[in-house]
């Protein structure tokens, strides 16, 4: 179990901002800080890994303390076991990918270690190469693997998928999942995309102006009132082009382009580079398997 | 006067010396100036650059009255500490460290405030010391800096001519320099050993550049 209250005031982009956090974790759980940019969620990250210290409060990790303001212990960075994921990975540019997991090993630590790792990631045929010559999504996996090195008991990842395409960010959700089982270690994750979250992470901390909202599920607190089983995408529209007694929107919902036909009262309120909502009832979607 | 390695030679331990030097003093210096910024800083900043901006040979003639025995710094540096260094090998060395400072400090820290923050911080989240995350991850990251610093740091210290002139005299056999040999050449009409001289300075420099060029391919197929 890990537990932590964290006090710190920090300058935001709307001034000073108070950072309020509460919040237990669950042995090997997986929790999503949802929240606008800006809300204090990299902070509290910084501030459970040490490397950014908070004003007041504890943290508890597994019955030790990492830090307590009013008895003065703050357990510095290498003392803490914790993963980081950095967003921009934090890969040493000079070590290839087996240095980069090797370098993680305390003195005399297992060797054989790294290797499995190598194996379970599929970095295996990577292990000579540097950083500078990986994909994004390879990056990511060595980042992901050197944190898990050390078996730490608290795995931190900050926005660890937000510069790989979509293709790539849905196979990584699944292995963040199949290793994260594998390991059992507490994680948390920050996150701007729902369908991430839903994938990882089994209970969302909503993040909004420095302390926590909503708490739940995915479904919880993404559900209720929002979705009201119905669709909902936030699109831009592209285009209206009149076609017959009907008018084809091209719609722009996350990277894919949509085109729907509206009628002409309907389209005579927009105009291209509007922001809209897509809404559509819960009968007759059209679902299928992905191959 | 015939042509001698003697100048060569000490043009080459001069710049060889104080390039060393310049770089132990030049790398905590960097990352000092590389934290937040802050007055005291950038003081330091514009100080570190005065030699850029200056003429040699107001450089030099500040350490010619810093160092002179008939000033009272001179005399403070003499009683107390026993230095005396005009006119001797050591006052070229000096000479060349400060004129040398913003060759050095310059690559450094624009090279220390490139490294992204996140690269020291995964080192101690996986448990290393400051003293691992900069011999392990830091300083290998920074090759390319230290080694452009160091490059035109020596290649200006072998050509360095105003500063060394104004606290080492010229003395032949002692602080006569290449540079200044070469000078002395030309000031007596000799233009055959003038372009000896020059043509070894220009053969000196070249191969310096060669050897750090190769150093810096072989990095680069590595990478």
């Amino acid at each position: 179990m890990i537990t932590f209250s964290l006090r710190k005031t920090v300058s935001g982009a709307r001034g000073p901002l108070e950072l309020r956090f509460d919040a237990e974790v669950g042995k090997g759980e997986s929790v999503a800080l949802f929240g606008a940019s800006g809300s204090g969620k990299t902070t509290l990250l910084r501030m459970l890994a040490g490397l950014t210290v908070p004003e007041s409060g504890r943290i508890e990790v597994e019955g030790e303390t990492w830090y307590d303001s009013a008895k003065g212990i703050s357990l510095a960075p290498q003392k803490r076991r914790v993963g980081f994921v950095f967003q921009d990975y934090a890969l040493f540019p000079t070590m290839t990918v087996r240095q980069n997991l090797s370098y993680a090993l305390e003195k005399g630590g297992d060797r054989n270690a790294v290797a499995e790792l190598l194996e379970l990631m599929e970095l295996a045929a990577l292990a000579e190469r540097l950083p500078a010559t990986l994909s994004g999504g390879q990056r990511q996996r060595v980042a992901l693997a050197r944190a898990l090195v050390r078996r730490p008991e608290l795995l931190l990842l900050d926005e660890p998928l937000s510069a790989l395409d979509m293709a790539m960010r849905r196979k990584l959700q699944d292995e963040l999942v199949r290793v994260q089982r594998a390991f059992g270690v507490a994680t948390m994750l920050v996150s701007h995309d729902p369908g991430e979250v839903v994938r990882t992470c089994s209970r969302v901390l909503s993040v909004e102006d420095g302390r926590f909202g909503r708490i739940g599920t995915p479904q919880e607190v993404f559900g209720g009132g929002r979705f009201s089983g119905k669709f909902r995408f936030q699109a831009e529209l592209l285009s209206l082009e009149p076609s017959d007694v009907t008018v084809v929107a091209s719609l722009l919902v996350g990277s894919e382009v949509v085109r729907v036909a509206l009628m002409p009262d309907e389209a005579a309120s927009l105009a291209p580079g509007d922001r809209v909502t897509v809404a559509s009832k819960a009968f007759n979607p059209v679902l299928w398997k992905e191959a | 006067m015939s042509f001698n390695l003697q100048p060569l030679w000490l043009t080459l331990k001069v710049a060889s010396l104080s390039t060393a030097i310049l770089l132990v003093l030049s790398l905590p210096l960097s990352f000092w100036l590389a934290r937040r910024r802050s007055l005291l800083r950038e003081l330091v900043r514009i100080l570190c650059n005065m030699p850029l901006v200056l003429p040699p040979t107001v450089v030099g003639f500040c350490l010619l009255l810093l160092f002179s025995p008939g000033l009272p710094t001179g005399q403070f540096l003499s009683s107390r500490f026993g230095i005396e260094v005009l006119f001797t090998a050591k006052a070229l060395v000096i000479g060349s460290v400060v004129g040398g400072i913003p060759f050095m400090v310059g690559p450094l820290a624009a090279g220390i405030e490139a490294l992204p923050p996140s690269l020291a911080e995964a080192s101690w989240v996986l448990g290393k010391s400051r003293a691992q995350t900069l011999l392990r991850v830091l300083l290998p990251a920074l090759r390319p800096a230290i080694l452009a610093g160091t490059v035109t740091t020596f290649a200006h210290a072998c050509g360095e001519f105003g500063v060394v002139l104004m606290v080492g005299g010229k003395i032949p056999g002692v602080t006569q320099t290449a540079s200044i040999a070469l000078y002395d050449a030309v000031e007596s009409m000799d233009f055959a050993l003038a372009a000896k001289y020059a043509g070894a300075l220009a053969l000196l420099s070249v191969s310096v550049l060669w050897a750090v060029q190769k150093q810096l391919s072989s990095h680069e197929v590595r990478a």
